[in-house]
C-alpha cells in the first residue's frame, strides 16, 4: 500500500516510549564523538548548575524521528527534520528516564507528507517545532 | 567576549572527505534504537532500492562535528564552548546517506544574533558526494550563554 493512501492530518501514525539509561549515554557519546561529560559525570554535570546527568539532545533528536521510520517501512524516506531543544532530559543513573514520542500527520501533499513529533518525559516537553518531511520513494 | 559578527563572512575550508562505513552507521543505529532492517541488513536496503545501509536521519552530525571544531578553531570568533547550549538543529536532504558515500562538508555561518544577554550563532554544513552532489545541509542554532545566566 502506498505511504499516501488514506492519510489524514491529524492521525496519529506512530506512538513509541523510549526507556534511557546511562548505558544509552555511553553509547551514543561512543558512536556519535559527542564526549561532553555533562552526558555521563555526575560532578562535572553538578559543578555547571545542571540538575543531573543529561541525554544528549542529539540523542533524544535521533531516536524521537524513528516511530516515523519504522512506520514508513521503506515505503518512504526521511527528507528533511528539525527540532528545537526546549528541555533538557535529566537521566538519572538508577531510574534513567522514559521519553514517549508521539508522530501525527501535520500536511499531506502528492509527494509525502510533514508529520509532527511530540516528546514527552512525563508531563513536560523536551522538543519543539519537531517536524519530519517524508517524502514517498518513487 | 562577545561572538565575532564578522564571523558570518569568513570561509572556511572544506573537511577531509569522510567514508560513511557500515560498520559505523550499524553503530549509530543502534546508538539512536534505529532497529530498521534497511539501517542493518545490505539486503534489506537493496530490496528498497538502496546500495547499501541507510545512514538514520541524523547520522550527519557526525561529519558536522569537523566543522563545529573548525568553528571553535577560530582565534577570534569568541565562542566559550563551556557556555554553548545546542538550540535547534535541522537536516536538509537531496537523498539519504549510505555506506559507502564519501561525504565533504563546507561550512558557514549564516547569522549571529543577540537576545537577552545570549548570542545565537546559525551555522550550514552543506555535505556533498564524491561527484560533487548535494546530499545534505545540516543546520545549527547554537546559543552561547551570556556572562549573567
Amino acid at each position: 500500500m502506498s505511504l499516501l493512501d488514506g492519510l489524514e492530518v491529524g492521525q496519529v501514525v506512530a506512538e513509541r516510549s523510549f526507556p534511557l539509561t546511562r548505558d544509552s549515554l555511553v553509547r551514543y557519546a561512543g558512536a556519535s564523538g559527542d564526549f561532553n561529560p555533562i552526558h555521563y559525570r555526575d560532578d562535572v554535570a553538578a559543578a555547571v548548575g545542571l540538575p543531573g546527568v543529561l541525554a544528549h539532545g542529539m540523542l533524544t533528536m535521533g531516536f524521537a524521528v524513528q516511530p516515523v521510520v519504522d512506520w514508513l517501512d521503506a515505503r518512504g524516506w526521511v527528507s528533511d527534520y528539525q527540532v528545537r531543544f526546549t528541555r533538557p532530559v535529566v537521566v538519572d543513573p538508577q531510574l534513567g528516564a522514559v521519553v514517549t514520542v508521539v508522530a501525527t500527520v501535520a500536511a499531506v501533499d502528492e509527494t509525502g507528507a510533514r508529520i509532527d513529533l511530540t516528546a514527552t518525559v512525563g508531563e513536560q516537553t523536551v522538543l519543539g517545532k519537531a517536524q519530519v518531511r517524508v517524502t514517498t520513494l518513487a | 567576549m562577545p561572538v565575532n559578527p564578522e564571523l558570518t563572512e569568513r570561509a572556511f575550508a572544506p573537511t577531509a572527505p569522510y567514508l560513511v562505513g557500515r560498520e559505523k552507521v550499524r553503530e549509530f543505529a543502534r546508538a539512536v534504537f534505529a532497529t530498521a532492517p534497511l539501517h542493518h541488513d545490505p539486503e534489506a536496503a537493496r530490496a528498497a532500492g538502496f546500495a547499501d545501509v541507510v545512514a538514520p536521519p541524523t547520522f550527519p552530525i557526525v561529519i558536522a562535528e569537523a566543522t563545529l571544531q573548525q568553528l571553535l578553531a577560530e582565534p577570534d570568533a569568541g565562542i566559550d564552548f563551556s557556555r554553548v547550549v545546542h538550540g535547534d538543529q535541522r537536516f536538509s536532504y537531496s537523498r539519504p546517506i549510505v555506506a559507502g558515500d564519501e561525504l565533504t562538508a563546507t561550512l558557514r555561518v549564516t547569522s549571529i544574533k543577540s537576545l537577552g544577554g545570549n548570542s545565537m550563532v546559525t551555522s550550514e554544513s552543506a555535505m556533498t558526494d564524491a561527484s560533487g552532489a548535494h546530499v545534505v545541509t545540516s543546520i545549527s542554532t547554537l546559543v552561547i550563554r551570556g556572562d549573567e545566566s
